[in-house]
């Protein structure tokens, strides 16, 4: 079961209370695709797409626009390890750690990665460019070890190829 | 003369840098003003060759690889668009013995044909299973199937034929035809090699079983880790769509049969199908008490099939070529073949489709080339983060569903991790109880609990406190979860344990 998250530390306008833009952007997908059958995971796959995230604030719109309760939603939103209720990085970094990855080094790997990055699993980066997640297979097993950033797979990282992909990164953004 | 060149798009390769060779290809070749047609095929699942370039030659494929950026004017000297010798280049395709010892029949065409194109699908034998298929009653659909032996692929191996028959014989107004392309279990990537490489077969077979149990409505439950089989599936979805072989008229049959991808959030028990159909229906990934099974009360309440990506993708050969073709391959009551992923620390670590019977000798060996690092062999995982730690005095085992299940194995899925003389399997035992914590769906105390009590009592074990009476502790608690889960989660997640500790007691008696 996913772990309950630690309290909001972003700015509530961003947890709390959806800004009048984002209110409106949830109600846009809502009313996209509120009429169909198991409507409740497309909907929160596409206010994450939209917003980056759902916040708390879209939680009871989204429950009042399918006529669902509150916890109802919020049971769902906190069932999947996809969804987050807060704002990411501007990348996230899927980092596996199943056993294929960790008979290739994963678990060193695991090691350098949130070193050099200096946060542990489901952290952002202090400068708000990378949140790190733990993944478990990314069906990339035969070019283990595995990560996905964003929807970039990366096959056979190494803790040098990842510094390589970091600095890239990191002078992209 | 214009030439024509496959680079796979498959997730795999791209993740070895095939996107920029295609790219480079298609600019060098501008820069020497030759006709180069680029075509984005799936992996043939040679992954350690990866990114694996074709040619088309008069005398066939000829393969290169693995092909960087850096290679391709090195290429282009070499002549390699006529076959030309190059330090790279590995002769025909079909002639390299790891394909030429397979037996291909459900990824007949994966690497082969270019999954956008149904032309191409077609032209390599596509939809000659619904075309027979439209000819027959369901209940002929069904026996066909049956009699092919044709097994779930996804890890149970029930007997495919079973269950559609008992949701052919449901009578519903609407039913339904999911496909479980959750592929949660580590050491797996047939599912997604399928509908990334011949997205169409798995659209075929779908609507194969569509017309079997009388089902308009598919859906396809794709893992959120998979973006690259997302977008593969969405266009091939269009594309047969708007060929008529999807919609309310199935190549003007007057049948009906729809189909939508719907992603998964993440969470691995919702490969159990049960907790799948919860989630499809937008609520929390909880397992269902069965019986209802879901052929009689699935989706929304309804009569559903539920199948595995491989399962569904092998249906159309069986409607092309007849049950008996397909049951020819395989032994004992494991018919055909199946796909096995080689993974973990091998050298050629691949995709093998073999009818059952081959060992895993053969496949860590023969196939897999031994370990990556040339260090020893320790020990496989098959099956998944369920499966249990094979020892090396089983390699001789045949790749047979009752035969595994002598050994306290199981197949699973098909994927086998293999590791090294370094691994610790003190710290995969532990891995696979906090995999267990981390995954459960809650509803249990058996597994829910357990599997946290479960990693403390090995992290008590290796630090030396009371190991005999931690060890019967853990062996205690293992007892309880294996007979008190409500699915295999909470009910499996003891045989990884149990196995490190049964087969490498040493690695839990390191000192501390
Ligand atoms: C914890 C758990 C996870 C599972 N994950 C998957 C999965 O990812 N993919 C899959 O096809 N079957 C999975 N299964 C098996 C399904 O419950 C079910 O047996 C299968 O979808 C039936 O299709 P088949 O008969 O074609 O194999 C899982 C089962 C359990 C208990
Ligand atoms: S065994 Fe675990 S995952 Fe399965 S139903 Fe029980 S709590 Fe849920
Ligand atoms: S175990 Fe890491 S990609 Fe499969």
């Amino acid at each position: 079961m996913k772990q309950a998250e630690p309290a909001a530390s972003g700015p509530l306008s961003t947890t709390r209370w959806l800004s009048p833009e984002n209110h409106a952007a949830v109600l846009a997908v809502t009313a996209r695709l509120k009429d169909q059958p198991g409507a409740l995971l497309p909907i929160l796959h596409g206010v994450q797409q939209a917003l980056g995230h759902v916040p708390e604030g879209a939680i009871g719109l989204i429950a009042r626009e399918l006529n669902l309760s509150r916890a109802e939603v919020h049971g769902v939103v906190s069932f999947y390890h996809f969804f987050r209720t807060r704002p990411g990085g501007r990348q996230v970094i899927h980092l596996c750690r199943a056993e294929s990855c960790q008979a290739m080094g994963a678990v060193a790997l695991e090691a350098h990665v949130k070193q050099r990055l200096g946060v542990d699993f489901h952290e952002t980066t202090a400068d708000g460019a990378f949140t790190l997640e733990p993944v478990y297979c990314l069906g990339n097993c035969a070019c283990s070890p595995a990560m996905l950033v964003d929807e970039t797979l990366h096959g056979r990282v190494t803790p040098a190829s990842f510094d390589a992909w970091l600095k890239t990164a990191r002078e992209a953004s | 003369m214009s030439f024509t060149v496959y680079v796979p798009r498959d997730a795999g390769a791209l993740s070895l840098g095939a996107e920029t060779t295609a790219e480079t290809i298609a600019s060098e070749a501008q820069r020497r003003e030759l006709e180069v047609q680029v075509v984005r095929n799936g992996s043939r699942g040679l992954y350690w060759l990866e990114p694996l370039v074709e040619v088309v030659t008069p005398a066939g494929r000829v393969a290169y690889g693995p092909v960087q950026a850096g290679d391709v004017a090195g290429l282009f000297d070499a002549d390699f668009l006529h076959g030309g010798a190059h330090a790279l280049g590995h002769g025909r395709t079909e002639q390299i013995p790891y394909l030429a010892k397979q037996e291909r029949l459900t990824f007949a065409r994966v690497g082969i044909v270019d999954p956008r194109s149904l032309a191409d699908y077609r032209a390599h034998g596509g939809y000659r299973g619904l075309h027979n298929a439209l000819q027959l009653a369901p209940a002929e659909i069904v026996k066909a199937v049956t009699d092919s032996g044709l097994r779930g692929r996804g890890g149970a191996a029930f007997p495919t034929g079973i269950k559609w028959k008992t949701c052919m014989d449901a009578s519903a107004a609407q039913k339904y035809i999911v496909c479980n392309a959750d592929e949660g279990d580590s050491g797996t990537y047939a599912d997604r090699m399928i509908m990334e490489g011949d997205p169409f077969v798995l659209i075929e077979g779908m609507t194969i079983a569509g017309l079997a149990v009388g089902a308009t409505q598919g859906y396809i439950y794709l893992r959120c880790e998979y973006p690259h089989a997302r977008d593969a599936l969405n266009a091939a979805i269009a594309t047969a769509a708007s060929a008529g072989h999807l919609g309310a008229d199935i190549l003007g049959s007057g049948r009906a049969f729809q189909l939508e991808v719907r992603m998964a959030a993440g969470a691995y028990i919702c490969g159990e199908e049960t907790s799948l159909l919860e989630s499809l229906e937008g609520k929390r990934g909880q397992v269902r008490f069965k019986p209802p099974l879901p052929a009689i009360e699935g989706l929304f309440g309804q009569p559903t099939v539920i199948n595995n990506v491989v399962t569904l993708a092998s249906v159309p050969i069986i409607l092309d070529q007849g049950g008996a073709h397909y049951r020819d391959f395989g032994m004992g009551r494991s018919r055909g073949t199946l796909p096995i992923q080689l993974a973990g620390n091998l050298r050629r670590a691949g995709l093998v489709e073999k009818a059952f019977g081959v060992t895993l000798r053969e496949l860590i060996e023969d196939f897999g080339g031994g370990t990556f690092s040339g260090r020893p062999l320790k020990t496989v995982q098959i099956g998944g983060p369920l499966g249990a730690y094979i020892p090396l005095s089983r390699l001789d085992t045949p790749i047979d569903y009752e035969a595994f299940a002598a050994i306290g194995g199981m197949l699973g899925h098909g994927g086998i991790v293999a590791f090294d003389d370094s691994v610790d399997m003190a710290a995969q035992a532990r891995y696979a109880m906090e995999f267990c914590a981390i995954e459960s769906c809650g509803k249990c105390t058996p597994c829910r609990i357990g599997s946290t009590r479960g990693v403390e009592v090995i992290d008590r074990l290796l630090a030396g406190a009371e190991r005999t009476q931690n060890e019967v502790l853990l062996r205690d608690l293992c007892q309880t979860m294996l007979h008190g889960s409500l699915c295999a989660l909470g009910g499996m997640a003891p045989f990884p344990v149990l196995s490190a500790l049964d087969h490498y007691p040493e690695d839990f008696s390191r000192p501390a």
